[in-house]
């Protein structure tokens, strides 16, 4: 092959490793992006069914029930306009409370309930998540109308 | 009166950083030889002016003074000495100061180390350090001053986030940050090649070393951060894609990318816009790393401020400092000719190739931090990208990127019969694929396709780098002299790559982990392993109290360790916190949290087994380690050397 040809084809290979990757890329981008939704939007039928999403607001006061001598326990979350149970297995974060703002990432169940497969609270106790405090404020707005 | 000392050395320390950034530039546009030989006092005299308005904050800290604002939201009068004194970067302003701390020390080490430079080019690279400098200190003063005052003063402070009272976090900051800013220095070498439209394999020379070293230290910061991520956030995981720590990774993969061309451009004066260019981006990424954890555009522990003015200032900064860089790229980029050409199997070519891929993953990385800000920014929804795209796209790139660098390090410079190559790597390649498939099946009964692969792509890299020192200590009786230090370097960087891809993957593929309930009295088993929990105690720490669980390990019915991992309430800010048992071994961590009491002494727990986790930061330390070698090889410190052009087609392969 001539320098010429072996750099032609050194360019074309290029192009279509990016390209593949590219697409490759974008299907992954497509199916792990976690849209997030208050109680409110949810109860407004805004949340996908069938696939996973985060969810967001308050851990209503004396709402948390545990299992006896299990690791499974339920909760509410609200936006003070609206308000979904959750279910949740398993260890829980350093900051999660009653009264204290949470994010969980999980699905909807079949009985209009919300099955988290993981919970975030992270930082300080007068920390707030902007993207709760932007949903509570967005909820209370629409309930005063 | 002490504390508006250190405002007084920051407003000096700009003074003389507007002297620095204006007139060596202009002087060496100019031909004026005694502005040009202003860059140097100023550059030391801004080092020692930060210097003490970082010891003047420093002193506040240890002193106790809460009538300075900034020190009585960080600290408090109960905290330990050594976390009074980490507390000064604990926060968004103290940790600017420590930006500008390391700026002025790397701008001073280029001051005193560049004496062997033409002068030309000494007077623009300081002179852009100065540019940045100015920048960061207007930044500092204008938005962030850490010596504002509180009136009256407080009674006691507020006390250091209790995730922050750890030993690792007290070194982590600094050495990223070094890292980080050292990028700075090829950035400035890369303008002022640009300025001078002039770029030789000298320059390369000079600016190989900042580079390395630079990249050295983000190596090790990095690894730094994922180790404290790992024990201190409390569950076990290593990296979580976050955008902190994307942050801090994409100016590594740029900067992996600049060190490779670089190689190309002192060897063979080729790839010379190439290089300029990754060297701007290494930097712009750095910065866009100050910008993503120092704005509050991130909901995350690493964001103090929330802030816009600040996050306006950082941008405009960047764009000025990274855009007027690519506005002169564009500009001189077309005059830095090309000084030899190569074929298609060359090392060029590999090297070519690590390049691509690595931008390829820095592109791939950096769209899924910054689209869900974008989509927040344009009020179009609030999305979060999770792990699983950044694992499948870093693994698009970075599996061939492996592939090539095993034959890359033994490919020859400008061309080689790929025949040749082949014959050469046979043997190391079925090596790898063999124990790949043989050793997970071996230790761990089973494996997927894509661990084989990972295991097979590790041996493959460690037998690659290890060929050619091993054939020539067979053929030598000297150990240590068959090759350069420089060459050293490589090998080791390359071993720890190696090493870094098996510890990632089994880890990853073998991670045992479990949540359960337990009370004092029960057994279980995990990962071969039996846990037994025999209650918890209480007690008190300096600054916080705590709950200890005592677990006991027996692995064939001998006992391996007590485990007492605790949970801590801290006494000032009353949060919680857990902090994990870990008992760390060469082939294995095993790793208890403790949950959270359910009541009638039960406790949750969380144990995990993970195989090889260790591997994966002493692979990074062994890549830096490799940096260091690399970056103190004996070329380097030659003085004045007359032009060389011994590099040609009889250069050996393994010369870097």
């Amino acid at each position: 092959m001539t320098p010429r040809r072996q750099r032609m084809l050194l360019i074309g290979l290029v192009i279509a490793g990016v390209g593949v990757s590219a697409g490759l890329a974008l299907r992954a981008f497509q199916e792990n992006l976690l849209f997030f939704f208050s109680p409110s939007q949810v109860v407004a039928g805004e949340a996908p069914d069938n696939r996973t999403f985060r969810l967001g607001g308050m851990v209503v006061e004396e709402s948390l029930q545990r299992e006896p001598g299990s690791l499974t326990l339920n909760f509410v979350i609200t936006d003070y306009v609206n308000s979904l149970p959750v279910r949740y297995t398993g260890v829980l974060p350093d900051l999660f409370g009653e009264g204290q703002g949470v994010v969980v990432r999980g699905r909807l169940v079949s009985d209009g309930g919300f099955l988290a497969e993981e919970v975030l609270a992270k930082h300080d106790e007068n920390y707030m998540s902007p993207e709760v405090a932007d949903a509570l404020a967005r909820a209370a707005e629409a309930g005063a109308k | 009166m002490i504390p508006e000392l250190g405002q007084v050395a920051l407003i000096l320390a700009l003074s003389l950083a507007l002297v620095q950034a204006t007139l060596p530039i202009a002087g060496a546009a100019l031909q004026r030889a005694d502005w040009m030989a202003l860059a140097r006092p100023t550059a030391i005299g801004q080092f020692v002016f930060v210097g003490l308005a970082f010891g003047v904050l420093a002193t506040a800290f240890l002193g106790d003074d809460f009538s300075v604002l900034y020190v009585a939201m960080h600290s408090n009068s109960a905290l330990p000495s050594l976390y009074k004194f980490t507390a000064v970067w604990g926060g968004h302003e103290g940790s600017l100061l420590l930006w500008l701390m390391i700026l002025a020390t790397w701008t001073m080490l280029v001051a005193v180390a560049s004496r062997s430079l033409p002068e030309e080019l000494a007077a623009r690279v300081l002179g852009v350090l100065g540019i940045v400098s100015v920048g960061l200190l207007l930044f500092t003063l204008l938005t962030s001053n850490p010596f504002e005052r509180l009136f009256p003063a407080a009674f006691d402070g507020n006390d250091l986030n209790p995730l922050l009272q750890d030993p690792a976090m007290a070194i982590h900051p600094p050495i990223l940050y070094t890292g980080y800013v050292g990028f700075a220095v090829p950035f400035a070498f890369a303008v002022a090649a640009l300025l001078s439209s002039r770029l030789n394999k000298d320059w390369a020379r000079w600016t190989r070393p900042w580079a390395i070293s630079a990249w050295m230290f983000l190596t090790v910061g990095i690894a730094l951060g994922s180790w404290w991520a790992y024990y201190e956030l409390g569950w076990g995981g290593w990296w979580f894609w976050d955008p902190v720590e994307n942050a801090s990774f994409m100016p590594w993969l740029a900067g992996t990318a600049l060190l490779h061309s670089l190689a190309v451009t002192e060897r063979r004066g080729i790839f010379k816009s190439w290089t300029i260019l990754l060297a701007i981006m290494a930097f712009s990424l750095s910065l866009l790393g100050t910008f993503l954890t120092r704005s509050g555009v991130l909901i995350s522990v690493h964001s103090f401020a929330s802030d816009p003015a600040r996050g306006l200032f950082i941008l405009a900064l960047i764009s000025t400092i990274s855009g007027g860089a690519l506005v002169l790229y564009a500009l001189r980029a077309g005059r830095m000719g090309a000084e030899g050409g190569f074929r298609l199997v060359s090392r060029e070519s590999f090297l070519l190739l690590n390049n691509i891929l690595l931008v390829v993953a820095v592109a791939a990385v950096l769209f899924g931090t910054l689209y869900p800000l974008f989509l927040d920014a344009l009020d179009l929804g609030k999305i979060s990208v999770g792990p699983p795209y950044f694992n499948t796209v870093f693994l698009i790139p970075t599996l061939p990127l492996v592939l090539f660098m095993g034959a890359g390090m033994h490919a020859t410079w400008k061309s080689m019969s790929g025949e040749t190559l082949a014959r050469k790597l046979v043997i190391p390649a079925g090596v790898a694929v063999l124990l790949g498939v043989l050793v997970p099946w071996i230790i761990f009964r089973g494996a997927s396709v894509l661990t084989m692969v990972g295991v097979s792509l590790g041996f493959w890299v460690i037998g690659a780098a290890l060929l050619e020192p091993v054939q020539r200590m067979l053929a030598s009786n000297h150990a240590a002299t068959v090759l350069s230090r420089a060459q050293w370097g490589m090998t080791l960087a390359h071993l720890g790559v190696g090493i870094f891809i098996l510890g990632a993957t089994i880890t990853s593929s073998y991670n045992i982990e479990t949540d359960r309930s337990v009370r004092p009295g029960d057994r279980w088993e995990v990962g071969g392993y039996e846990f037994v929990f025999r209650g918890t105690r209480d007690f008190d720490g300096v600054n916080y109290s705590a709950v200890e669980g005592e677990f006991e390990v027996r692995r064939n019915g001998s006992l391996v360790t007590i485990m007492t991992p605790e949970k801590r309430i801290y006494r000032v800010q009353r949060s919680p916190m857990t902090e994990a048992a870990i008992d760390a071994g060469w082939s294995r961590d095993l790793f208890v949290a403790l949950g959270e009491p359910l009541g009638d002494g039960a406790w949750s727990v969380r144990v995990q087994v993970k195989p090889l986790i260790r591997f994966i930061w002493l692979g990074a330390l062994i890549m830096a380690f490799g940096g260091l070698l690399a970056a103190t090889d004996p070329r380097y410190r030659r003085r004045k050397v007359a032009h060389e052009a011994r590099v040609g087609a009889g250069a050996s392969p393994e010369s870097v």
